[in-house]
């Protein structure tokens, strides 16, 4: 049946029913496969690395449609599932507390699930676990963050529609080796992608726009940032050391092939905010960053200037750190096409550039130390506080295709005995003494009467009964898992002290 | 034959041991030291800086210490020797009973001075980098003779300490067992001891920490939820309180106002070159934070919902008049509701352990009773020998 005739001749909710009808029996699941590429093809690809995990998902996918709580899914799944969203809308905020989760939106005929925070909800998506992909979602009116990792590594976030939603509208943290790509984020009140305190980052493929910062990478190492669309914000890409968090540097980023464009919104930040002090109309932003490339980027109509290069002492907001470096050293800056920045500039720029007696619209700006930095061909470009800055001695990044891990960061490989022991030391010793007594009975005790039967013991401990009337009741240890508490019964029959 | 202390007292005699096994969660090595060992030895952290989510690594923690030298650290720690007028011991203001807290905002020294800043809790200090509200301690070791000596709080003299303890009937003897390489005791070992048995207080086996290693039921709904408000990035609490520790070690400028009618604190930032910080002071770890009442550097809140109140009352609100304080960037205004603030009050209960206590001694090496603060009953755990 032609889905347009219908339409044209039923009711609206008539109409919205039988395309309800008609996807729910008739759309097919998107199945997850590796990635397969054009047979034609010979040289590999600048976008070559697609993932960052090893495998495929292989466990139970959990659908989740309209009217029914993705946070259900969530917690049913366990590591290696796929929860599946279907098109609807979804008021919640869902957290990933666990391992090897792909959130996966299924967009339907242009139709994607819709997490909507409704104007009072704080964050959409909150992952903590390793290996976590989220992809094919549309999120909006949250308070706080789209989507926001604490320590997780191995991360994929993607094909994510992000709009007027907060602080930040991706924001992994404390993690390394993750893909940002193919996002759209806009409306966000601070960063729109914001990669902070994380290692071996790739940013591609995202446009970012009517945020006060488009893309910030900050006390973070090894990072791309390739092929975004930047445009509308108050300043564009930064390479941030922000001093006070417990990481201290950024090094080694590479700023390359984006379309940098038309940065001039007013700056809408939180007071004392980090960005709150960027002038709009700023392209890139380097503040104390360390061995940043900037390379091939199209640097267009962004009217304070095309890049700016600070220390900590020339930037608003900073506070005192004697541990992180305030110099931005080794700034590379190569071939970047930069036409109509600085149009309408800052007094500061203007007085800068009339130190080297120049005139007209600023393309680069540098306040501030420096060393060790340099530039290729720059009679291009209008520039103040480059000028004594050699050539860079090479052309290109092309041989680094990306900074991500070759194999996925892998969790410590703990063995079972381990586990024992950890749990042994760090829980039971705490009422268990060897010999002599404690809050418990003894473990020369318990040896004698659990000698041979390890299971047993674990058994016990996950549901203990009262046996001795001059000790106190022992508290469940139910919280180990079976391999735990197994592994801590063999364990405390085999200590000798 | 090795005697209990209270036998040796009773005896007057030297022959007394200290404790040769390590205490909970430590792993005695073959050269005598005490490692730690905990579950969080399943993960790692980025740079090995210790912050992070659910599973990731604690900084690294002191250790290293024998069992004598823990020991002998806890008999100092709770003796009222240590003080000029032998009437408070480092114990007076670290109660075991409020999280190695005394409970006031303000603490008061042997003589009955009222200091400037609320004692901290003890539990995981060994974790922390830099000591005192202010962080200007690098060392639990340089940390401990400093309020020894401070007059408004136990008052005493180098001489003096050396004195008592090389005086008293059973120190000597204690001391050759923790150090048996020295030849006479000195005030380095003082400080070796009692960062020894700080280094010891460890509080790992909370409800939270049940759930961050992987057991969901560990946290209830409401309890969820605070750890959700705790870590969002509307009340950004997390983005300083960072897992595991719940403290990312740094200083920050918040602007906590101080009690009615004392004068500002400029905590760090106490010169003009330092003015960027000043009104800072050290992120503390929120372990146990349910215990250690009232908040703040100056005590100036008597409940964790007053504290997480602050928070949503906007940046700045009480900063005096004339005070330019360079406020943390986190410091903004997260309009929390106060079904919010009760959720948070909630799951920061659920960062309570005190399963590895210590005990407190029933006798101290000097002979002198313990301070009359730990002695008067309390109403939870705490053990005596």
């Amino acid at each position: 049946m032609n889905k347009s005739t219908l339409t044209l001749i039923a009711l609206v909710p008539l109409a919205y029913f039988a395309g309800y009808y008609l996807t729910s029996t008739a759309t097919v699941a998107p199945v997850y496969t590796a990635e397969v590429s054009y047979s034609g093809s010979t040289s590999a690809s600048g976008n070559g690395k697609k993932s960052v995990l090893n495998s495929m998902p292989t466990g139970t996918v959990h659908a989740v449609k309209d009217g029914q709580l993705i946070m259900d899914a969530v917690k049913a799944a366990q590591p290696g599932d796929v929860i599946q969203v279907w098109p609807g809308n979804y008021t919640e905020t869902v957290y990933i507390d666990k391992d090897n989760i792909r959130l996966s939106g299924v967009i339907v005929e242009g139709k994607r699930p819709r997490l909507f925070g409704d104007g009072h909800l704080n964050d959409a998506i909150l992952y903590s676990g390793n290996n976590i992909v989220i992809e094919n979602f549309l999120i909006t009116k949250y308070k706080g963050n789209g989507i926001m990792g604490q320590a997780g590594n191995n991360f994929e976030i993607r094909n994510n529609i992000i709009e007027d939603t907060g602080v930040y509208g991706i924001f992994p943290q404390l993690g390394e080796n993750g893909i940002v790509e193919h996002n759209v984020v806009s409306g966000i009140e601070d960063a729109a992608i914001y990669v902070g305190m994380s290692d071996h980052i790739h940013v591609a493929n995202n446009e970012v726009f009517d945020s006060v910062a488009g893309i910030e990478i900050e006390n973070s190492r090894h990072a791309i940032v390739e092929n975004n669309f930047v445009h509308n914000n108050t300043g564009g890409i930064l390479a941030f050391v922000t001093p006070g968090l417990p990481i201290k540097d950024t090094v080694d980023v590479i700023i390359r092939n984006n379309w940098i464009s038309n940065n001039n919104t007013k700056n809408f930040g939180a007071e004392g905010s980090m960005v709150a002090g960027i002038p709009a109309g700023t392209g890139i932003l380097i503040m104390a960053a360390d061995k940043v490339i900037i390379e091939d980027n199209l640097i267009l109509g962004n009217k304070t200037a095309g890049i700016i290069i600070t220390d900590h002492q020339n930037a608003p907001n900073t506070t005192l750190d004697p541990e992180s470096d305030p110099t931005p050293d080794q700034i590379m800056i190569l071939n970047n096409l930069m036409y109509n920045n600085g149009y309408d500039t800052i007094t500061e720029a203007k007085v800068l550039l009339t130190t080297e007696l120049k005139q007209g619209n600023p393309d680069i700006l540098r306040v501030g130390g420096s060393n060790n930095s340099c530039i290729n061909n720059p009679q291009q470009y209008i520039s103040a506080g480059v000028g004594d800055w050699p050539a860079c001695g090479f052309s290109n990044t092309d041989t680094i295709v990306n900074y991500l891990l070759d194999e996925p960061a892998a969790p410590r490989s703990v063995a079972v005995e381990d586990k024992g022991k950890y749990a042994y030391l760090g829980i039971c010793t705490g009422c268990h003494a060897y010999t002599g007594r404690l809050i418990g009975p003894p473990v020369q005790v318990i040896q004698s009467l659990y000698m041979d039967d390890p299971k047993a013991l674990a058994d016990y401990i996950a549901n203990p009964i009262k046996k001795r009337e001059d000790y106190p009741a022992m508290p469940k240890q139910d919280y180990l898992d079976a391999e735990t508490r197994k592994a801590v019964a063999e364990y405390m029959l085999s200590v000798k002290n | 034959m090795m005697l209990s202390l209270a036998a040796a007292l009773a005896l007057n005699t030297a022959v007394i041991s200290l404790n040769s096994q390590c205490p909970p969660s430590f792993e005695l090595t073959p050269q005598n030291q005490c490692l730690l060992v905990t579950r969080y030895d399943h993960y790692d952290s980025l740079h090995n800086k210790g912050v992070g989510g659910t599973k990731t690594a604690l900084p690294k923690g002191r250790d290293g210490f024998s069992p004598q030298q823990i020991d002998l650290g806890r008999y100092l720690f709770f003796d009222p020797l240590l003080s000029a007028n032998h009437k408070q011991a480092c114990a007076s203001c670290h109660q075991p009973s409020h999280g190695f807290s005394d409970g006031k905002a303000l603490s008061t020294g042997s003589n009955g001075d009222i200091g400037t800043r609320s004692a901290p809790g003890l539990w995981n200090v060994g974790f922390l980098k830099k000591l005192f509200w202010d962080g200007r301690a690098d060392s639990l070791e340089q940390q401990a003779l400093i309020p020894l000596f401070a007059p408004h709080e136990m008052a005493n003299t180098a001489e003096q300490v050396l004195a008592d303890l090389a005086s008293s009937a059973l120190y000597p003897e204690l001391f050759r067992q923790a150090f048996p390489l020295s030849t006479e005791l000195d005030l380095s070992q003082v400080a070796t001891a009692l960062a020894a048995f700080q280094s010891s207080l460890i509080s790992l086996n909370s409800k939270y920490d049940h759930y961050a290693h992987g057991y969901q039921q560990a946290l209830n709904d409401q309890e969820i939820k605070g750890l959700n408000v705790f870590r969002s990035f509307v009340a950004r609490c997390a983005e300083c309180h960072t897992p595991p520790l719940f403290t990312n070690q740094q200083l920050a400028v918040i602007g906590t106002p101080e009690p009615e009618g004392m004068t500002f604190d400029p905590g760090a930032g106490n010169s003009p070159e330092l003015s960027k910080l000043r009104g800072g002071f050290k992120v503390p770890s929120l372990r146990n934070v349910g215990r250690t009442a009232p908040y703040m550097h100056s005590g100036r809140f008597a409940t964790l919902e007053e504290a997480a109140e602050f928070y949503s009352k906007g940046r700045g609100h009480a900063v005096p008049k004339g005070e330019k304080l360079l406020l943390h960037w986190h410091i903004w205004e997260p309009k929390l509701s106060p079904e919010e603030i009760q959720q948070l009050a909630v799951f920061l209960n659920t960062l309570t352990d005190e399963s590895l206590m210590p005990v407190v001694p029933a006798q101290l090496p000097s002979g002198l009773p313990l301070p009359a603060e730990l002695t008067t009953p309390h109403d939870h755990k705490g053990s005596t020998e």
